[in-house]
């Protein structure tokens, strides 16, 4: 198989699979914040909380992931003008729409990944004996207390393995991002597919295993960091 | 130092508490007594709010129980419990499962904490496990540690709710004899248990319950040798013969 491709300088390889970590870094720490307040919403004492987060939860995670990133593009940024970066009169707008683009899609990565990141942390605050939450009221902690220093840290530490799948599957899905013209890996592909249509078997092989260098030692060690941490009961 | 005043509380259509008038001054060690579901652990709960009631007043040092929010949370402070699965932070140390109260709620600074945590560790035996996370303490340990976890707030009240009832027999005596030192020390005490011995020992009152209500109201000398209910010559006659 000819791999010159990965070397003509009319490719930045590196550069795409930059991108696609720079748009998974953001995302993941944004979904984690995000989840971890929406899975605090969801066993809040307040009814209204609680609505709020189930209604959220099963609208977004319902709907595919391309609708809102071009929801995002089209709808948040086009129709209803929400920018998220500076734009300058008299200068080259492309790097406005680089900036532009990129937050849009880190944004609605964030708001799709929350749900399942919220939904893992739920199933981790049920593995907390409620005996321990009754125990931190008892001494006078207030909820927020409660949730803070006693549930979260052993809910997050039980759902560390499911998270990091959460994770693999969210640098995956940056790849819808070259549907706002985010040059990332997958843009990068469609870019070989236009130019180096004679080799098919190989950029597609290249780009699926740039992932799977991302991807796989991320499972391994999310796999021992769940062991490492895991609550003794 | 308790006052619970016409307490009644539903679960469903179950009546667990009936009617529940009862006055404890301070410095007293009361026994609850009774057959399981009787409403004995309801009635302890209710006194922190964990079980919130469905009508009436309790007043702890005068201070009738708040709804939720931050004056509760306050109240409960000062209120110490202690519940038959011990409830440990399973994640945070001896040590720092007996600080964290003194530190996030009392504001107590952290070398402070860990001196008045230390003193009661070592009041309960447990000082050289300090560092050790409570799964790998044995039942009666983690019990003490429990109870030291409580005492750190200096509550005004202690509630001990059936604290020996999960515990191997031959470690139910280290528990006991840190409640009953705590009951000469002159600690308000109200104690749910099946510890009988305990009961005569330490107890100044025994309230007997059954279906909800109070029962019999006696110190604990009179209630074993002459109690007046035929609900607890039954209760008595099943726990003291075997």
């Amino acid at each position: 198989m000819d791999f010159s491709f990965l070397t003509d300088p009319r490719y930045d390889f590196l550069g795409a699979f930059w991108m696609t970590i720079q748009l998974s870094f953001w995302s993941a720490l944004g979904a984690f914040v995000l989840g971890v307040v929406l899975a605090a919403m969801r066993v809040s004492p307040v009814p209204l909380m609680r609505g709020f987060g189930t209604a959220y939860v099963n609208i977004v995670r319902n709907i595919p992931l391309t609708v809102i990133i071009i929801v995002m593009s089209q709808v948040i940024a086009g129709t209803l003008g929400l920018r998220l970066a500076v734009r300058e009169p008299g200068v080259n707008p492309q790097g406005f729409l680089d900036s532009q683009n990129f937050r849009l899609a880190v944004l609605g990565f964030i708001l799709y990944t929350a749900t399942f990141v919220c939904e893992a942390v739920r199933s981790g605050i049920n593995t907390v004996p409620p005996g321990q939450a009754e125990a931190a009221r008892a001494i006078g902690l207030r909820f927020t207390q409660v949730l803070g220093i006693v549930i979260l840290p052993q809910a997050i530490r039980a759902v560390i393995a499911p998270l990091g799948s959460v994770l693999i599957a969210l640098i995956k899905n940056t790849t819808v991002a070259s549907a706002i013209g985010v040059f990332e890996a997958a843009a990068l592909m469609n870019l070989y597919i236009e130019n180096e249509a004679d080799k098919f078997p190989a950029t597609f092989l290249a780009i699926a295993v740039g992932f799977v260098i991302i991807t796989l030692p991320i499972g391994l060690l999310f796999g021992a960091w769940a062991k490492k941490v895991g609550v003794k009961r | 130092m308790i006052e619970m005043r016409d307490v009644q509380k539903h679960f469903g259509a179950l009546h667990v508490l009936k009617d529940i008038n009862l006055s404890i001054p301070a410095g007293q060690v009361t026994i609850v007594l009774g057959p399981s579901g009787s409403g004995k652990s309801t009635l302890c709960r209710t006194i922190n709010r964990l079980e919130p009631i469905d009508s009436g007043t309790i007043a702890v040092d005068g201070t009738v129980l708040p709804a939720e929010g931050k004056e509760l949370a306050q109240l409960r402070a000062d209120v110490g419990m202690v519940f038959q699965s011990f409830n440990l932070f399973a994640h945070k140390s001896i040590l720092d499962n007996v600080t964290l109260g003194p530190i996030k709620v009392r504001r107590m600074n952290k070398a402070e904490a860990e001196k008045l945590g230390m003193s009661l560790l070592e009041r309960v035996g447990i000082a050289s496990q300090k560092d050790k996370l409570p799964a790998q303490l044995s039942g009666g340990q983690q019990q003490r540690v429990a109870i030291a976890r409580a005492l750190a707030m200096r509550p005004k009240v202690m509630l001990f709710d059936e604290p020996t009832s999960a515990l191997d027999p031959e470690m139910v005596n280290e528990v006991l004899d840190v409640m009953t030192s705590l009951a000469r020390e002159g600690m308000t005490m109200l104690v749910v248990t099946h510890e009988m011995g305990f009961a005569r020992r330490a107890g100044d009152r025994v309230l007997f319950m059954a279906d909800g209500e109070i029962v019999e109201d006696a110190p604990p000398e009179q209630f074993f040798t002459d109690p007046k209910s035929a609900r607890a010559k039954d209760f008595l006659s099943k726990i003291l013969t075997h």
